[in-house]
């Protein structure tokens, strides 16, 4: 192990995604090298139907590679036992939470699971955990209230507190800005960038606000039909990766401002 | 999860309340026992036939009874995130009512001296069981295979109708008198348990109630739904299995015991839920245990009809009692708490 290696979280050598049924094999994207660093934003972007979902459901162990490697913290992702990944990974979905009836400060408590006892009482060490956790996102007034009665932009910096609470290394949100508006988008982005500056995670997001994206990733990935493309965005814009994420026949990329305009 | 404390005095409310309702179901009956007497023959100074070998049998399966399927429902109702599942909705009750079926109804198809054998008080039991127990190895022979928890809860009432057919068809070829014991079955009942039974009902009651407790923080876990339960590293296959074996254990044995008893395990849930006003599993399990036993001793205590010497059948008074309390409480609240 060389010494840079020894900052990755997540690397996938020559993975390959998709979905496999008994008859065939459908490959939706290929020869996927990504490494992610420690204390690093990274936004993930393409075009609906691309694969973004499928290859983080891959990369979260909710569906297996077609082939390849992944490996997290040096360690393959499929020699990680549950708990173990519990530890090391936290998710942010797209679906709803089951029971809307479960308050802030147990929702993001929740996140203490792999930690705490066989009847999952909170220790005081939890406790303080998941205080810090309602501090970090600015939800501690809203520690009493129960999840129906929240807003979307609410609900989602629960989610991201319960991650946080989790206290794992890396944490992963499946399109974390969709169903806000534009203010709380941006809000939901500029938070994660702070909570990577103030506690050197790793946070990856999947989401189609490209031009935030740009503005505040330290890294991004670029799913587009040929390739997977991974670099920091003054340098995808340079290289025209931008432009090939869409059909020229809409919206072009702007370089100047970083984002994308309607064709006149 | 937080501030346990607070639901102290709840809960003292609700065991001084059970203490009264043990004693008064034991005082009322077709004799009433002044207290006194009852509290002299509990610590053993004077005999009394009624109190040792009837009522106090009687007040303890409907302890057992009602905290076992209120515990079962709570289960089912989270791990299906499904406000109407039940105890039965993995085909106990239907598994039990075929092997109840086929014993007395069945009886007259082969005949004979063999059918007086049949019907006896264990008889019944060990087939309800032996029925409840096939059917949901069924259903968890085919569930294994399936990777949706929703799909169990089709399968469960898939075999719930073919069973329910098979009664159909023996029913058609079936007498009149037995037709009758079949249907006296089918009310539930309470008595009738000597405390030989009661004892295996305890043993079996305390292994499911023991399942119960160590769900419950993967049952918490679950609030979240299945993909984040997974992603907190619970394992969801293994919990899923204890869940249905906790219920089946519980619900399992007081059908097998007690009768098909309705309405009890799908109620009581929804009122702890509405009075405790919270979804947490390690404040519910004791909460719905205490309302459960509760419940059903005075629905057990209005069967009795007090001083006369009728007895009406436990299944109806359930839900004559419980169903109007439930609507009360949904529209005072205007709010589901689920």
């Amino acid at each position: 192990m060389t010494e840079q290696n020894q900052h990755i979280i997540l690397q996938t050598e020559h993975l390959s995604i998709g979905y496999k049924s008994k008859k065939k094999e459908s490959v939706i994207a290929s020869n996927i090298n990504i490494h992610l660093e420690k204390g690093e934003l990274i936004g993930l972007v393409g075009g609906n139907g691309i694969g973004k979902s499928t290859l983080l459901r891959t990369l979260t162990n909710v569906q297996n590679s077609l082939s390849g490697e992944i490996f997290i913290n040096n360690k393959l992702l499929s020699e990680h036992t549950p708990e173990d990944l519990a530890k090391t990974m936290s998710l942010v979905l797209t679906e709803p939470i089951a029971s809307k009836n479960l308050t802030v400060f147990e929702l993001v408590a929740l996140g203490r699971h792999p930690y705490t006892n066989w009847v999952g009482n909170l220790s005081s060490e939890d406790i303080h955990i998941v205080n810090q956790a309602l501090e970090l996102t600015n939800i501690e007034a809203l520690k009493h209230k129960r999840c129906f009665e929240l807003s979307d932009g609410q609900l989602q910096k629960t989610l991201i507190a319960r991650a946080l609470a989790q206290d794992t290394d890396l944490i992963i949100l499946d399109e974390p800005t969709t169903h806000l508006d534009m203010y709380h988008k941006a809000y939901i982005l500029k938070l994660l960038q702070k909570l990577v500056k103030d506690t050197g995670k790793t946070i990856l997001f999947s989401s189609h606000e490209i031009d935030l994206a740009i503005q505040l990733c330290d890294k991004m990935i670029v799913m587009t039909k040929d390739n997977v493309v991974t670099d920091s965005p003054c340098n995808l814009i340079s290289k025209g990766t931008f432009e090939t994420l869409f059909p020229k026949d809409l919206i072009v990329f702007d370089e100047k401002t970083g984002s994308f305009r309607v064709k006149k | 999860m937080q501030k346990t404390s607070t639901y102290k005095i709840p809960f003292l409310v609700l065991i001084l309340v059970l203490i009264i309702c043990f004693f008064a179901n034991i005082s009322l009956g077709s004799v009433s026992i002044p207290f006194k007497t009852i509290f002299e023959s509990l610590i053993g100074t004077t005999d009394n036939y009624i109190i040792q070998n009837y009522r106090l049998p009687k007040a303890f399966t409907a302890i057992l009874v009602g905290s076992g399927l209120g515990i079962s429902g709570l289960l089912m109702q989270t791990l299906f995130r499904n406000p109407l599942a039940g105890p039965f909705v993995l085909g106990i009750t239907s598994g039990a009512s075929l092997g109840v079926a086929l014993v007395i109804l069945g009886s007259g198809i082969f005949g004979g001296i063999f059918a007086t054998l049949l019907i006896s008080k264990w008889s019944i039991v060990i087939a309800a069981s032996l029925g409840s127990f096939l059917v949901l190895l069924a259903v968890l022979i085919v569930s294994s295979r399936v990777r949706d928890t929703m799909a169990i809860l089709i399968i469960g009432l898939m075999f719930g109708s073919i069973t329910s057919a098979v009664v159909s068809v023996l029913s058609y070829f079936s007498s009149a008198e037995q037709l009758q014991q079949y249907i006296f079955w089918g009310f539930g009942s309470l008595g009738n348990l000597s405390w030989s039974e009661l004892g295996v009902f305890f043993i079996i009651y305390c292994i499911g109630i023991i399942l119960s407790i160590i769900s419950i923080k993967g049952l918490n876990t679950l609030l979240l739904g299945e993909n984040y339960a997974k992603s907190l590293g619970l394992n969801i296959k293994q919990s899923r299995l204890l869940i249905i074996i906790a219920t089946s254990f519980l619900a399992g044995t007081i059908t097998a015991f007690a009768g098909p008893i309705a309405f009890i395990g799908l109620a009581i849930p929804h009122l702890t839920r509405q009075i405790f006003n919270t979804s947490n599993h390690k404040i519910l399990l004791p909460a719905v245990f205490l309302f459960g036993a509760i419940v059903m001793l005075i629905c057990d205590s209005i069967a009795q009809l007090p001083t006369s010497d009728y007895t009406l059948p436990i299944n109806a008074i359930t839900s004559l009692i419980g169903a109007p309390v439930v609507i009360w409480l949904l529209v005072r609240k205007r709010k589901m708490i689920f």
